[in-house]
């Protein structure tokens, strides 16, 4: 049975969806062990699911055994597990952050206490990815995109402060209205088509005007979810005033979670529409998200502020080459690239984000200019911002030149100049904003001020070191990612 | 071939690399760990260049793949190019290592310095092995990236400015490169570096397409090579500590776009076809500018070290002239200054820090006497300059004998011409230097002395720059002995000319 | 002649527009919040009115768990926001999402 990957399909969603609830009663010194033996025996489920995928090829689980179309079906092929393992992986090395971060001296007793909830919050956040990347059914997915914003919020919502409050009842309302918006084309598809299960819309789909309006709705609201310019503006101050961990989350894997939806709706429901304008819309913003991002990260003089916009930034290369996935030559380039820029952004944001959530705590505010010497004090976090940010700026050898590489050979191929012209100058742009941030911490340090500073503890410059190490990495991952995709995926590459 | 063979240029790599990485982790104390570390990697890699090089010799190719993207692979290889220039980069590397622990060893920071500073000669390493475009470019790019920490190592505002120039120039000339490279791919598909060319096929398809990429792949390699108007970051980045400087102009960086444009050149579009696409001509006279126009701004700088990178700039793009003139004389007199520039320039570098770390000298103009006080650094720095100029016996006149003679034999007679204004100009801007050093009387006491016991400095300081000085001597002296360089670069150029 | 599923359905989108104008427009929290319930009851109405398969047949029953679905989702999301918002009324001492520098 377990030598079966549909057997772990349900048990990647339940065993941290339990663990949340254990690390929720139990008492507060017990939660961090709750979370560790939950997210073991996650890991364990992925990796068997992933593997068994490799050897078995897709796998499908009526849940209860229902089945489509009266039933809701789980199921994976390559993309899903590559999500989950992405998910699993950053996911675990933010929580080996937290437990460093919740404990550093310095913090009082009360904000201990509310950062205890964090462990069923993320437990919590970590089932519902799984469970959004594991549907089949549209839904289903809009039930997972709701809970995954829920515990996003409450995450946000961790730090306490005003002002984090504020940002995370604004994300939350964009979130929820998102979310009303696919929840309305999920309406009109099923009017239409009257089926909900996407094996079933794959098959049934055809033009007609309401699989527009449905494409229309469902693309805005995930398009506020991901935080697509112009639609971005909530994500700034959310991402930027939550505690580190949770920035890290929100950067590296939520935003993921929506875009994730909106690629499949187009490559599997959406398909008869992509000779209309709209794939060129989405590259058109993706393309100004891309520049106005990068510029505005550059302008900022608060370190979490400009990792931020830089995710703004960085989420315009996932739309960018929208028209490619449709062009029958390209597809299977352009979707590679996406989901590489994917793995390499989640681990490079997540690196970032901790790094620069240890720095914060040794410098004790999060200005820029208060970066200076920190390379003679915290190397290893200041070396993992580095090394994020080569990966950021798509420099080799890092995940992110690779599939800037895929991005590149497939829009220059068909000969979308404009596309590579973007995709060059937001590498450059990416670069100066990077440097902002390195070439203080390299300056000579202020003796004065940094005698006083007490360091972040290993665990935390480790996991943020070992992240961004991954970022690098993946810059050997592209063909195994090419590989993992023709898993079950077949049918969405080389759609015309 | 056998399976532990074709792990070689892989070990090449890594015998810098993973010392690299070890040091980044250890204590700042870890003195003699560190030095052990760094001259093991050092030593090791020489060990198995000579375990490489007779097989090179037997015509065995030592090839190491990783795949990397469908269709294209990280390639790793050491053929006859890539040997002259990891020779010249790992014998430099050992001596730049034993001058910066010399030089460095009780200032602070030093894990971080020797960590960079190895994955600095790995990157180089694996410029030289690169097969194939895309593996070059990766390792290009590492080495940018890894400089950065050098060129500000001391951390000052003018540290800082000069690591934001030279990042600002060399990524600039990154993404130009990347452009080349990706439209290479696109129009030609995988392609590998083959001697004698790889895009016959592709010239005789679409020449026009090729004409259009060449400018990219010489402006990407231009800005490290620092070819006029591409130079600008040179002079700045010389804020950084000598070892550094001596890296960035002998070894690394510099060598890196001049290597670039060779391989290039030689073994991407084949000299054959470059010839015949008339691209090589332009190179040509970007080379001649650049020889004569740096020399003009070495001329006026009164900064020992500035003066040195003005001269590099000059300097550099003779390996540039060479690969540029078609005919057999010129590519011989052009690979035999890579190795020949290097040496030369590093004593010089050497020799700069040594007044420097010495004596506080940093300006040409307090150099009077200093003969008398370091006559061993200022021995060394003499036979180095007349390298430069191209004084017979020294291996400064071998090349450029080549050089002339190249010229003429492609009827280039202005090129010849430029070759001699330039030697002028050397003379020019090396000759007060050691006037100065030798005849004039000292002025004063020195600026900032220190005292070293009956040595005249540190021996660690001052052995890196008498070997290299002798060496400037023995390559001249020597250049035409059996197995010597210039054989090998004959065999070389053979290959490259499908002759 | 529009049918009454027809008229339900524009009234669910015509119900799902005026939330979404009354969430951008107002800008205490408490009205945001039944703003996105509107939106919410809008886009259920046009579940709704999707169910009905005519006077004769029965309706779909599909619809009708979804919308149960639906509204647990938005009690929980109402219950959220609102914890959300009396935290910043206790902290700020107002109900709103601009700082007064904003305003």
């Amino acid at each position: 049975m377990i030598f079966e990957a549909a057997f772990w399909l349900p048990v990647a969603i339940m065993a941290p969806l339990l663990a949340a609830l254990c690390a929720f009663l139990a008492p507060q010194r017990m939660s961090p062990l709750v979370t560790m033996i939950g997210a073991a025996i996650t890991f364990v489920a992925v990796g068997f699911l992933s593997a068994l995928l490799v050897r078995d090829g897709p796998t499908r689980h009526p849940v209860g055994g229902w089945g489509a179309p009266l039933g809701i079906d789980l199921a994976a092929d390559g993309l899903s597990a590559l999500m989950l393992m992405l998910t699993a992986v950053v996911g675990a090395a933010v929580a080996l952050y937290a437990y460093g971060y919740f404990n550093f001296p310095g913090h009082n007793e009360e904000t201990k206490q509310r950062y205890a909830s964090f462990w069923p919050l993320w437990l919590f956040l970590w089932s519902a990815l799984n469970a959004l990347f594991l549907s089949r059914d549209v839904f289903n997915l809009y039930v997972t995109l709701e809970l995954v914003s829920f515990a996003a919020v409450a995450l946000t919502a961790l730090a306490g402060k005003p002002d984090v409050l504020r940002a995370a009842m604004r994300y939350l309302l964009v979130s929820l209205a998102g979310s009303l918006f696919y929840l309305m084309g999920v309406a009109f598809l099923y009017g239409e088509f009257g089926v909900l299960d996407i094996d079933q819309l794959k098959k049934g789909v055809t033009t007609a005007p309401s699989l527009a309006a449905a494409a229309g709705l469902m693309t805005v609201g995930l398009m506020m979810k991901t935080a697509l310019f112009p639609l971005h503006f909530w994500l700034p101050p959310a991402h930027a005033n939550a505690i580190a961990p949770v920035s890290a989350l929100l950067s590296g894997l939520v935003v993921k979670g929506s875009f994730y939806i909106l690629l499949r709706a187009w490559l599997e429901i959406f398909y008869p529409l992509s000779h209309t304008g709209a794939p060129y819309l989405l590259m058109g913003l993706g393309g100004v998200a891309i520049l106005w991002g990068s510029l505005q990260a550059i302008r900022q003089t608060r370190l979490k502020l400009l990792i931020a916009y830089s995710t703004v930034a960085q989420i315009g290369y996932l739309f960018l080459l929208m028209p490619l996935l449709f062009v029958k030559e390209q597809s299977a380039l352009a979707l590679t690239g996406i989901v590489c820029f994917i793995l390499a952004h989640a681990s490079a944001k997540a690196a970032a984000f901790l790094s620069a959530g240890a720095i914060q705590l040794v410098t004790g505010d999060d200005r820029i200019a208060s970066l200076r010497g920190l390379m003679e004090m915290q190397p290893l976090a200041v070396v993992a911002f580095g090394a994020a940010g080569v990966s950021l700026a798509a420099l080799p050898p890092s995940g992110g030149f690779i599939a800037k590489w895929f991005m590149l050979d497939a829009s220059l191929a068909h000969g979308d100049w404009l596309i590579a012209a973007i995709i060059v100058a937001g590498g450059l742009l990416a670069a100066i904003y990077v440097m902002r941030v390195v070439a203080p911490l390299f300056r000579q340090p202020d003796d004065a001020v940094l005698h006083r500073l007490t360091l972040a503890p290993k665990t935390m410059t480790l996991s943020a070191f070992s992240l961004a190490v991954l970022a690098l990495l993946l810059s050997f991952a592209g063909i195994a990612v090419m590989e993992m995709l023709s898993i079950g995926a077949i049918g969405m590459l080389g759609i015309e | 071939m056998m399976g532990w063979e074709s792990s070689l240029p892989l070990l090449l790599f890594l015998s810098s690399f993973a010392p690299g990485l070890v040091i980044f982790f250890l204590e700042e104390e870890a003195h003699t760990t560190r030095t052990v570390l760094n001259l093991f990697g050092a030593l090791l890699k020489l060990a198995l260049l000579a375990i490489m090089v007779p097989g090179l010799l037997e015509g065995r190719v030592y090839e190491t793949r990783l795949p990397l993207l469908p269709e294209i692979d990280l390639v790793l290889r050491a053929d006859s190019l890539s040997v002259l220039f990891i020779v010249l980069s790992a014998s430099l590397w050992l001596v730049t290592t034993i001058y910066a622990i010399g030089y460095l060893e009780y200032s602070p920071n030093r894990s971080r310095f020797f960590g960079f500073f190895s994955l600095c000669v790995s990157s180089t390493m694996g410029i030289a092995l690169a097969g194939n475009p895309l593996t070059f470019l990766i390792f290009y790019e590492m080495l940018t990236i890894c400089t950065y920490p050098l060129v500000v190592h001391r951390g000052t505002p003018q540290a800082m400015h000069g690591g934001r120039v030279y990042l600002a120039y060399t990524l600039s000339g990154g993404v130009v490169l990347l452009i080349g490279v990706i439209g290479l791919h696109v129009l030609a598909g995988p392609v590998e570096f083959v001697d004698g060319g790889a895009l016959d096929a592709v010239g005789a398809r679409s020449p026009e397409a090729l004409r259009w990429l060449f400018p990219f792949f010489m402006v990407g390699f231009g800005v490290k090579a620092a070819l006029v108007p591409l130079h600008g970051w040179l002079p700045r980045a010389m804020v950084a500590p000598a070892p550094v400087s001596a890296l960035l102009h002998a070894v690394a960086v510099v060598k890196a776009g001049a290597f670039g444009i060779v391989r290039v050149v030689y073994d991407l579009y084949g000299v054959n076809l470059a010839h015949e696409l008339g691209l090589i001509d332009p190179l040509l006279i970007a080379a001649a500018i650049t020889i004569i126009v740096g020399s003009l701004f070495a001329l006026n700088q009164d900064d020992l070290k500035k003066r040195l990178a003005y001269s590099t700039v000059s300097q550099v793009s003779y390996i540039i002239l060479g690969a540029a003139t078609f005919g057999l004389f010129g590519a011989i007199g052009g690979l035999l200054h890579l190795v020949h520039q290097g040496v030369m320039k590093i004593t010089l570098f050497f020799c700069a820090g040594n007044f420097a770390e010495t004596l506080g000298i940093h300006k040409v103009s307090e150099m009077d006497g200093v003969g008398r006080r370091m006559p061993l650094t200022m021995a060394a720095f003499t036979v180095a300059a007349l390298g430069m100029i191209g004084v017979p016996p020294t291996a400064g006149f071998i090349s450029k004998w080549f050089l002339g003679a190249g010229s003429l034999q492609a009827e280039n007679g202005w090129a010849l011409g430029v070759l001699l204004t330039s030697s002028l100009l050397n003379a020019a801007y090396f000759l007060p230097i050691l006037y100065r050093g030798w005849f004039k009387p000292q002025q004063g006491a020195w600026p900032e002395e220190h005292l070293y016991g009956r040595m005249e400095t540190h021996w660690m300081l001052l052995f890196p720059p008498a070997i290299t000085g002798a060496f400037v001597l023995l390559l001249g002296v020597l250049a035409n002995m059996p197995f010597g360089l210039l054989r090998w670069v004959e065999f070389l150029i053979l290959l490259e000319y499908r002759l | 002649m529009i049918d009454a599923a027809t008229l339900y359905t524009l009234a669910g989108v015509l119900l799902f527009g005026m939330g979404l104008y009354a969430l951008l427009a107002y800008p205490h929290l408490l009205r945001k919040i039944l703003a996105m319930n509107v939106m919410g009851t809008g886009v259920f109405m046009v579940f709704i009115s999707i169910a009905y398969q005519g006077p004769t047949q029965r309706a779909d029953p599909v619809p009708h768990a979804l919308v149960i679905t639906g509204i647990v989702v938005a009690v929980c999301a109402t219950g959220l926001a609102l914890t959300l918002a009396t935290r910043i009324q206790a902290l700020t001492g107002s109900a709103r999402l601009e700082t007064d520098e904003e305003t």
